[in-house]
């Protein structure tokens, strides 16, 4: 098997040759520029906006343990049953449970990152219970068996066409090119599946710690079925999640709504506090909140990069990133994609196995200046760098910059190695590329820069 | 140990450590900071929602207009009722749900059809065969054009989401300026007992996932109608 890093570097390089696959990708991003700058400059103050967010954020992470009490002992006395989830195993341990006790036979799921994460959905399909993804772009990719590309776009790969062709293969439609037609398909096919569905899964975009409820947003409509039709209802979701106040979404709402999508506010912004209450007339009876950690604490206790954990899961640093731009969401090959991806991932699943996601960055920035919680994220791919380099020292790396050192700091040495240097280059254009070349990695699509013709130090002495 | 405490225990070891302050590294001056610390509020950064009821309505109708809300706005109740048997008249309507309380305190005249009313229970696949779902609403948001629902004064989750037309009735005096207001209201109303959701909806239902397209509908309503007075 190929490692994490050799696939991700073929994948890449295949994507980068998609034509048409970048296309869609810059068309669908050009879009969301657009209308993310107009919804931008509806805001009085965006940079303090952010700031605020950002400080919002710092106290809900830096105060997690109180907060998460508060809000598990609010959701409790309403009548809601709490799981706590140290690792994915615990996580879909408990939810297979719930299931099984309420012996239940098909589920129906709203768009939840946390379950991609766990890989929920292949550990219900293995006991044998029917899945059924609602969001429109989950449900495209549920059925042609792929992740999400993105983790607020899950099919922004793919044209009407190939859904179309989907959609007359696994549901028997007619052919049609309308992205109305095709939607109107999967409504008519998922409203059947919510009218039968015993339990209802849904993720969550904040815990509001003051009031004890979960705030889920989505623009169809398909979580607030989740969380009505069903009769059980599961909510996973991160332990990060949480907001001191629930004043705190006046904020929170539109900053995601903008930064994620180019939307003023998301179509439906819902908490949900508690299962049916007894004078209400509809509602899941049973209401379980499952708590997962699942590394969330060790990248806590990484100081340097913690404000990670504020990451509301918006889209907007995948949306910005050249790298993401070109190679594709699914190349990363994990839950997260884009730059949040390649900071967490190597804390989620192990540093030397992803650190590569770290390297694969030009360190532009735009991740960092469009994140609207403020994370830092581009030094954090720096850190990640450093820190596995500091935990593994890739031995020729180490011998270069020893030698280069050694070099440097040797006047004739150093002219010795500039006029070799003009001398071998000529050599080098005939292997350039080739397994000899020893600067392959870098000269296989590029040209090698030629040094100058005379060094600063001898057009400085021809000048005196 | 449980799974509660054993991770409860990991964040507190994880916090003895304490994090840089947002912003540390020289991305935006400290000045920034300081202007949000005295305890300021975020009404001042977000996109305004109007000082007065003219400019509210204003900003409402604009909203609306922008996310295909159809929002009316009238003096008195019977022009409503008008507006609405015109509505159900054109879209050929058959059936109607709504539930009990739609107005405090006095009565509103529902189109001359079968009504199914969700107060104290019903049957989903009733619910899901009418045409329209008519409920109250806790407060119209001008910032945003949103109308705020909750399943106590809207008649439960689905009646809001399931039909494929919503309609809303809204009192004149339910605009508030913006979401701020909005949660402000919706605390001190139920602080004591608060409603299982309370749900802020911002248009009819949509998506944009099939090449980022915007359809209407995609599960929820396709329309959203506001009428107030
Ligand atoms: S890191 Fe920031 S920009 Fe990226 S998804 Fe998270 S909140 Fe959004």
């Amino acid at each position: 098997m190929p490692s994490f890093k050799q696939a991700f570097t073929a994948e890449a390089q295949r994507v980068s040759a998609d034509l048409r696959q970048r296309g869609l990708i810059q068309t669908a991003l050009g879009k969301y520029e657009v209308a993310r700058d107009a919804r931008k400059s509806a805001f009085q103050d965006w940079q303090a906006a952010r700031q605020a967010a950002a400080e919002i954020k710092w106290e809900a992470i830096n105060h997690l343990d109180e907060h998460l009490k508060n809000f598990v002992a609010k959701l409790e006395a309403r009548g809601t049953k709490v799981h706590w989830a140290s690792n994915g195993d615990q996580a879909r341990e408990i939810i297979l449970g719930i299931i099984k006790e309420n012996n239940a036979h098909s589920v129906i799921k709203s768009k939840a990152m946390t379950a991609e994460e766990i890989h929920l959905n292949d550990a219900l399909e293995n006991g044998g219970y029917e899945v059924v993804e609602s969001d429109l772009g989950e449900f495209i990719v549920q059925l042609r068996h792929e992740p999400p590309y993105h983790i607020v776009f899950p099919a922004m790969h793919l044209t009407r066409g190939q859904i179309s062709e989907l959609f007359q293969k696994e549901l028997g439609s007619a052919p049609t090119d309308s992205p109305e037609e095709l939607t109107m398909i999967a409504r008519r096919a998922l409203r059947k599946k919510y009218l039968t569905a015993d339990v209802g899964i849904t993720g969550a975009n904040f815990a509001i710690a003051d009031t004890g409820m979960v705030s889920i947003t989505e623009n169809e409509g398909n979580a607030r079925l989740t969380a009505a039709l069903p009769k059980t209802m599961i909510t996973l979701l991160g332990i990060e999640k949480v907001l001191p106040k629930l004043s705190d979404l006046a904020l929170f709402l539109p900053m995601l709504a903008t930064a994620g999508a180019g939307q003023a506010l998301t179509c439906y912004n819902t908490l949900y506090g508690g299962p049916k209450q007894a004078d209400e007339c509809d509602g899941p009876a049973e209401w379980h909140v499952v708590l997962l950690d699942n590394h969330r604490t060790e990248l806590l206790a990484d100081a340097e990069q913690r404000d990670a954990l504020h990451c509301i899961r918006c889209g907007a640093c995948l949306n910005v990133c050249p790298i993401f731009r070109n190679v594709g969401g699914h190349t990363y090959g994990t839950t997260y994609s884009g730059p949040i991806g390649s900071v967490i991932t190597p804390h989620l699943r192990g540093l030397q196995d992803w650190k590569h996601l770290s390297n694969a960055s030009s360190l532009c920035g735009a991740c960092t200046e469009t994140c609207p919680v403020k994370i830092d994220l581009h030094h954090h791919l720096l850190q990640n760098r450093r820190n596995a380099a500091q935990e593994k020292p890739a031995f020729f790396e180490q011998m270069a910059f020893r030698i280069f050192g050694f070099v440097a700091n040797r006047p004739a040495w150093w002219s010795f190695a500039k006029q070799f240097g003009r001398l071998a280059q000529p050599l080098q254009k005939l292997v350039q590329g080739t397994a000899l070349d020893p600067a392959r990695a870098w000269t296989q699509t590029r040209d090698l820069p030629p040094p100058a013709v005379k060094s600063f130090k001898e057009l400085w002495k021809e000048r005196s | 140990m449980s799974e509660r405490e054993k991770i409860l225990g990991r964040i507190r070891a994880a916090l003895r450590t304490a994090a840089p302050r947002p912003g540390a590294h020289g991305l935006e001056p400290d000045v920034l900071s300081a202007k949000f610390f005295p305890g300021g509020s975020v009404q001042q950064w977000l996109p305004s929602g109007g000082e007065n009821f003219a400019e509210r309505v204003e900003h409402f109708r604009a909203r609306s207009a922008e996310l295909k809300t159809d929002f009316q706005l009238f003096i008195t109740q019977s022009e409503v009722e008008a507006a609405l048997d015109k509505i159900a008249a054109a879209e050929n309507w058959h059936r109607i749900a709504t539930h009990e309380d739609l107005l405090t305190g006095s009565k509103f005249n529902l189109p001359a059809l079968p009504i199914l009313k969700t107060t104290g229970g019903y049957d989903v696949t009733e619910l899901e065969a009418c045409n329209a779902g008519i409920t109250a609403c806790d407060a119209l948001v001008a910032q945003t054009g949103s109308v705020i629902v909750t399943s106590r004064a809207a008649g439960g989750r689905a009646l809001s989401v399931l039909p494929p037309h919503h309609v809303v009735l809204a009192r004149r005096e339910q605009l508030v300026r913006d979401l701020s207001a909005g949660f402000e209201l919706v605390q001190k109303k139920y602080a004591t007992h608060y409603p299982s959701m309370i749900s802020v909806i911002t248009g009819p239902s949509r998506t944009g996932d099939i090449e980022r397209i915007l359809v209407l509908g995609a599960h929820g309503p396709k329309k959203l109608t506001v009428l107030c007075w």
